[in-house]
């Protein structure tokens, strides 16, 4: 048996005991292994190439378990990972600015706004430095100084400088990383790779995660994989919202399946809004395009003093600009954390502050940088970005300040996981950004690429083998069961409904439909009214969709429409949980505002002895309210504090 | 914008495929390409026709996916750019605009622009990559790096694997893209240690796939969304030819004691 105890509820983490420090070590120390000559009789499939994917792929084949990957894309290298701008965080303390693992917990803590695990994310800190020594191993080329070192910058919401970058493209360097240990496996015969492949259902035999279902993209077949242990390291799902930084392709429908399965969905409304995108310029417009936070390092945030200015931003005066992060936030300035840049932008547009055509965007200066360090440094620093923001919007930002506006660009909430990374699922695992556990209510920046390629690296190779360790006489599990049978006839008659429906409307009218009352409902704030209109208007999507949706085509082809409408359908129905979420959360915390609970200045307002817990709800079919398990949240390291960055 | 665009048809890989028109109004400058071609797709499915199937992604240049060929140029009129990063106001009211896929031996057609390029992740798993497996590597600061080797080997390593080098190339040679991992790799010196394995594996395997030969046209750079140089093509010969010279495989060895 494992070391590991009993659960006591449906969302019991079994954190170990002992001290926060020592919990990791310790239970390193006692979890079951699995022989090598053993590991050759398991099977695990592991579905997205993003980073936590990647690298749980490479590491466990590495190991010598047999290994099937799965990608929607027609390479493993582009997962969306690899358009992460900014940095990856680290405790090296390598600029000697006093930076530890400690810190980087309560950074993490804090900027989470106390709604995350306090053992998950210690351990997160503490396998960072890890991180960052495996990726040089790799080849990833960091950026260094002169010395030959690697050099670091700041983001947001800290006071340290521990974040690693490859100038604007450190999320590309990472994945291409893990991407070319996946490749050096693929080799060797350890990972069998499945490129442009849909998962569309998990399939459980005796309660336990034994397989998928997925759809071939490129045949449209349908066809069985069986492992002992399935792993999701399927991404976010901010693509609820129609416009956001996410890739076309990112979904959460391999989620959302093993959600209806029994996995619990947990904080489903802690989505994080980033303070610095490009602003929306038109109908047509599919996505939006982050410009990394870095850019807060140098660039200055501000709008004019004076409502409705329509003056060019070059002609005002400084005295009649308002740097108002600066203003309202002496101590952290422009490095706020995303959730508090991101309100008080949204705060000036509404009160009528806003610049550009639409007057819903601020300006971000780097006039003031320039002049400091000349143009040339500013150049070396953030010169991809710049020159992606001149051919999105015509305008040079050496020249003029950019026009950013707060988007959707991260999901804190994902499915339920335990200390494991197991979901309340026997054998599911979740990794990367699909889980919940580590930032809370609020992502800081450079913490993404931390915690997919923490979970891929350091944590899953490692806590898997306990759950294994009961398989290794199991043998080969097979598909031709009556658990397989069913989850194939369902996912088929689900595809088949759609192809067949006879309806009028594409897919995007419902997409576009449903994310416009998203991020006016359940967006950047929120209320009770708001909320409860939003989930009655979604339901009716819903049933609007299932019977006028058109996809062109056959189901036995690569067929685009048909791979949008089955993300869509699944959206819609999350849509809703996270509305139900939002209103259940009567509090203000991180990226989650509800206009009812806020301080005298404005600020989010917290209630710890109420909701200082993670909501874990459990699917009870479409259109029903889902049910609610409370995780308590319980902090022995740290004292739960009003967030300052004043 | 009124447009009159011709894109390329192909219902499957063993099937014919033809050129067909689509006349388009109502286009804003402002639209990048692909939003254009989403309104065209939106307007097809409304008619109960088709849509065009084309590989995107990201949408701000980094993923690779896209992998349009526009007027005869990949990626479009426009330097440092791929499909998704181009737009409207590239063109004039009234343009006739061809669209293909990427035509090369070694990037078969899936469905009207989408291709096959699965040769590039062969090459890749040839030998581009360091063989180190995750666990307990030294510390991250334990072999500094010259910082022109290292920003040299990031310049390299920025390549998307988008294929815009193959498809600009009249012998549809992949060196550029092979080149750009090779040199990333034996720039730093953890790579150093496979060098000659992996430019001898990376080469066989790009020439089984059926790419062509390199004649120093320089069509490739000059497309390349990322800028890639051929002086990395270069590099890669001096040192295939070095490795090709020199080198023996090591004899297997028994399992010790």
């Amino acid at each position: 048996m494992s070391e590991f105890r009993e659960k006591t509820s449906i969302v019991d983490a079994r954190v170990p005991e002992g001290p926060l420090a020592d919990k990791w070590v310790e239970h390193k120390n006692h979890v079951r292994l699995v022989s090598p000559g053993n590991k050759r009789r398991i099977d695990v499939i592991v579905v997205g190439t993003g980073l936590a994917g990647a690298s749980a792929a490479a590491s466990l084949a590495e190991m010598g378990y047999n290994v099937k990957s799965f990608c929607f894309q027609d390479s493993p290298r582009r997962a969306h990972s690899i358009a992460a701008q900014g940095g990856i965080n680290a405790a090296k303390n390598y600029q000697n600015d006093g930076d530890s693992t400690y810190r980087l917990f309560y950074d993490t803590i804090k900027g989470g706004d106390y709604r995350s695990r306090e053992a998950n994310v210690y351990r997160l800190a503490e396998v960072s430095a890890s991180i960052i020594d495996q990726c040089v191993a790799q080849g990833v080329p960091f950026a260094r100084d002169y010395g030959g070192l690697l050099d670091n910058r700041s983001f947001g919401g800290v006071q340290v400088s521990r974040t690693f970058y490859a100038r604007g493209q450190t999320g590309q360097q990472l994945l291409l990383g893990a991407y070319s240990a996946m490749s050096r496996m693929i080799a060797k015969g350890g990972i069998k790779m499945y490129n442009r492949h849909e998962m569309l259902d998990v399939v459980l035999v005796e309660g336990k995660a034994r397989g998928i279902i997925a759809r071939n993209l490129q045949t449209g077949e349908i066809e069985r994989h069986s492992a002992h242990a399935v792993v999701l390291a399927t991404g976010g799902y901010g693509n609820v919202f129609f416009l956001s930084t996410n890739a076309m392709g990112s979904n959460v429908t391999a989620a959302w399946k093993a959600h209806k399965k029994g996995a619990l969905f947990a904080n489903p409304c802690f989505t994080q809004i980033h303070p610095t995108c490009i602003p929306v310029s038109g109908d047509h417009q599919s996505k939006l395009t982050l410009m990394s936070e870095s850019l807060r390092n140098d660039g200055r945030i501000w709008v004019p003093k004076k409502k409705g200015d329509t003056r060019k931003p070059i002609d005002i005066p400084e005295e009649e600009r308002d740097y108002y992060l600066e203003r309202r936030y002496p101590a952290f300035g422009n490095l706020v954390p995303r959730d508090v840049a991101s309100r008080a932008a949204k705060e000036r547009c509404d009160a009528g502050y806003g610049v550009g055509a639409s007057k819903m965007a601020v300006y971000l200066d780097f006039k003031d940088a320039i002049n400091r360090m000349g143009e040339d440094v500013v150049a070396s620093k953030y010169g991809n970005l710049f020159q992606m923001y001149e051919k999105i919007t015509d305008e040079n930002p050496y020249k003029t300040p950019m026009r950013i506006y707060p988007a959707v660009h991260y999901t804190m909430g994902g499915l339920w996981v335990d200390y494991n990374l197991m979901s309340n699922v026997e054998g599911l695992f979740v990794l990367g950004e699909a889980n919940f556990s580590d930032h809370g209510a609020n992502r800081l920046g450079a913490s993404a690429l931390m915690q997919g390629l923490a979970d891929g690296y350091f944590v899953l190779p490692y806590t898997i083998g306990d759950y294994l360790a009961d398989d290794i006489r199991t043998g080969a599990i097979s598909t031709q069961s009556s658990e397989f049978d069913a989850a194939e006839k369902e996912v088929k008659n689900r595809l088949h409904q759609l192809m067949n429906n006879g309806g009028t409307k594409p897919v995007d009218y419902y997409h576009k439909k449903l994310g416009k009352i998203i991020w006016e409902q359940c967006g950047m704030s929120r209320n009770a009214e708001g909320l409860k209109q939003a989930i009655a208007d979604i339901n009716a999507i819903r049933e609007d969709f299932w019977k006028n949706v058109r996809v062109p085509g056959t189901e036995g082809e690569l067929n685009q429409e048909l791979e949008k409408a089955g993300r869509v359908a699944d959206f819609i129905e999350l849509g809703a949980l996270m509305c139900q979420d939002a209103l259940d959360r009567n509090e203000s915390c991180g990226g989650h505002f509800r206009e009812e609970f806020q301080t005298p200045e404005g600020e989010a307002l917290r209630d710890d002895d109420n909701y200082a817990y993670v909501a874990a709800w459990e699917y009870q079919g479409a259109g029903m309210p889902a049910r609610l398990h409370k995780e308590e949240l319980h902090y022995e390291n740290i004292k739960m504090v009003q967030r300052s960055y004043k | 914008m009124n447009l009159k665009l011709k894109i390329w048809r192909q219902k499957g890989p063993k099937d014919n495929g033809k050129m067909v028109d689509y006349p388009i109004s109502g286009i804003s400058p402002d639209m990048s390409f692909l939003e254009m071609m989403d309104v065209l797709n939106d307007q097809l499915v409304e008619k109960g026709d088709l849509p065009v199937a084309f590989d995107h992604d990201c949408r701000e240049g980094i993923c690779g996916s896209c992998s349009m060929y526009i007027n005869g140029e990949p990626h479009g009129p426009g330097r440092g750019i791929t499909t998704c990063q181009l737009h409207m106001r590239s063109f004039a009211d009234g343009d006739t605009i061809h669209i293909e896929p990427w035509r090369a031996a070694a990037f078969p057609v899936i469905k009207d622009l989408v291709t096959d390029r699965s040769a590039f992740d062969r090459i890749i798993q040839a030998g581009g990559f360091i063989s180190v497996n995750s666990g307990s590597p030294v510390d991250a600061n334990a072999i500094p790096i010259d910082k022109h080797d290292s920003d040299r080997a990031f310049d390299a390593a920025t390549c998307i694997g988008c294929g815009a080098c193959v498809a600009a190339c009249k012998n549809a040679s992949a060196m550029l893209f092979t080149s750009a991992k090779v040199s990333h790799l034996s720039l730093l010196p953890q790579g150093q240690v496979e060098s000659r394995d992996r430019v001898l594996a990376m080469i066989n395997q790009m020439d089984e796939e059926g790419f062509g030969n390199c004649t120093n046209t320089g069509a490739c750079e000059v497309e390349c969304p990322k800028g890639i140089s051929i002086e990395n093509i270069a590099r890669m010969n001096r040192q295939y030819l070095g490795a090709a010279i020199s080198y023996s495989p090591p004899k297997a060895t028994g399992g010790g004691d």
